[in-house]
């Protein structure tokens, strides 16, 4: 499953309705809308935002940036989105997994982990959204997706901080180390700047769903191409 | 012919907008209500649900909409939990439904290619004709964010396989069911609805 795209937020509302129902035309499986200056700036998502792209879509919409509490998670579902992802107030306040999940259902809640490798191993890092505020979290990766899974979460977007923006293909041993401990689906993030990148990571590292964002708003890869091109090479996917 | 009107139950869920945008770019105008006078009056119901069993029809009796939904001749379809409201049944936490479609929810199994929550767009294998389906091929792909499923049965028009194969349009009567979102499964879904809107009562 090509997982979809991945917006940031200096982007007009109308460059954004418009990249969406493009996206939704070109055959993506999923949009995933990050407002990711939220969570470092202490303020939510803007709304306006959700309302609009969720009213021209007609594929699954997951909101993520600076959801801290059920009341913002409730309004942000209320405009239209079909699933919420949490990442840095999940690690600032490891309940409110629990809460969100009993609320709303595992189904509605995904984790998003923003990892880095140090030295062989993998740890968290949040406030990724500024370069001034990223700071480490001091848990390993592999323990804080197993403790979110504890928790109730239903799905994982693993960002392997190492390979975003480097466009030299996912992390595909982080990802399958990470695969190998969850039970929920796992979508792989960071490093897409090739069809091939796509399918290696489906090839080896057995991810649920692959997501990018710089290939696809530049249009250097074309969603509808890059699906032919994976199901040419018996990854089962949407045409 | 008057635009026919859909009344959208409201029981409860959070993100019941998605599918008040997908009857909006249908041209339907689609009403969310508890109001029985509302939903006996509608062209079409829909019984939405997202969230658990147990509040859904908590939430269905406090407003005196059990009997209204069990009554009901236009024609209704059930979406994801709504689905599995129609069933006698739920096995999370042990609800009893509407008891409308015979059977009992189940949670999935979970297997290491098949993780729970299903979350995701899997192919329907379509097992009778039905005017739901129609323009829809053998195989098209539907939206699935679920942890329980209805079991196939004689009522199942479609079935969709996780680690098992499951439930994934029922039919009885006037009542329709679907376990996945057609609201957020692009044409195939926009289809499927359109269908709806135009099924003989």
């Amino acid at each position: 499953m090509v997982k979809g795209v991945q917006f940031r937020n200096h982007r007009i509302v109308g460059d954004i309705v418009d990249l969406a129902q493009r996206y939704c035309a070109e055959g993506a499986d999923e949009l995933v809308f990050y407002d990711i200056t939220a969570s470092p700036d202490g303020r939510t998502v803007d709304r306006a935002w959700v309302d609009r792209v969720a009213a021209v879509i007609d594929i699954p919409f997951c909101v993520a940036g600076g959801i801290r509490s059920i009341a913002d998670a409730e309004e942000v579902l209320h405009k239209g989105a079909d699933k919420i992802s949490i990442n840095s107030p999940a690690l600032e306040h490891p309940p409110l997994i629990d809460e969100l999940a009993k609320r709303f259902g595992s189904q509605c809640v995904v984790l998003g982990v923003d990892s880095h490798e140090q030295d062989g191993s993998y740890h968290v890092y949040q406030y990724t959204g500024d370069p001034d505020k990223t700071t480490a979290a001091e848990r390993s990766t592999i323990d804080w997706i197993r403790e979110a899974q504890d928790r109730g979460i239903g799905e994982i977007v693993l960002n392997c901080m190492n390979q975003d923006g480097v466009r030299e293909g996912y992390d595909t041993d982080q990802l399958r180390l990470v695969r190998d401990n969850s039970q929920v689906p796992l979508i792989a993030s960071g490093g897409a700047g090739a069809m091939r990148h796509f399918l290696d990571v489906f090839a080896r590292a057995d991810v649920d769903g692959a997501l990018a964002a710089s290939v696809f708003h530049s249009a250097e890869i074309n969603i509808s191409t890059l699906k032919s091109y994976l199901a040419d090479h018996a990854v089962h996917v949407r045409q | 012919m008057a635009t026919p009107v859909v009344a959208i139950i409201d029981s409860g869920g959070a993100n019941i907008a998605s599918l008040l945008y997908a009857f909006e770019r249908l041209g339907t105008k689609a009403i969310l209500t508890t109001d029985a006078a509302i939903i006996r009056g509608a062209g079409r119901v829909i019984l939405p649900g997202v969230g658990a069993a147990k509040d859904a029809m908590t939430r269905l009796r406090e407003h005196r909409l059990i009997d209204v939904i069990r009554d009901l001749t236009q024609p209704v379809l059930g979406i994801c939990l709504g689905m599995q409201l129609l069933a006698d049944a739920s096995e999370e936490e042990d609800v009893e439904c509407l008891g409308i479609i015979p059977g009992t929810a189940r949670q999935l199994e979970s297997a290491t290619t098949c993780p729970v929550p299903n979350m995701g767009w899997c192919p329907i294998s379509i097992s009778a004709d039905h005017a739901l389906l129609d323009g829809l091929a053998d195989g098209a792909y539907f939206y699935f964010l679920h942890s329980y499923a209805l079991p196939v049965s004689d009522h199942t028009v479609a079935t969709a396989s996780h680690a098992e194969p499951f439930a994934a349009i029922i039919s009885r009567r006037n009542f329709l069911a679907a376990q996945f979102h057609p609201e957020r499964s692009s044409h195939a879904g926009s289809l499927l609805l359109q269908n709806f809107l135009r099924s003989a009562a």
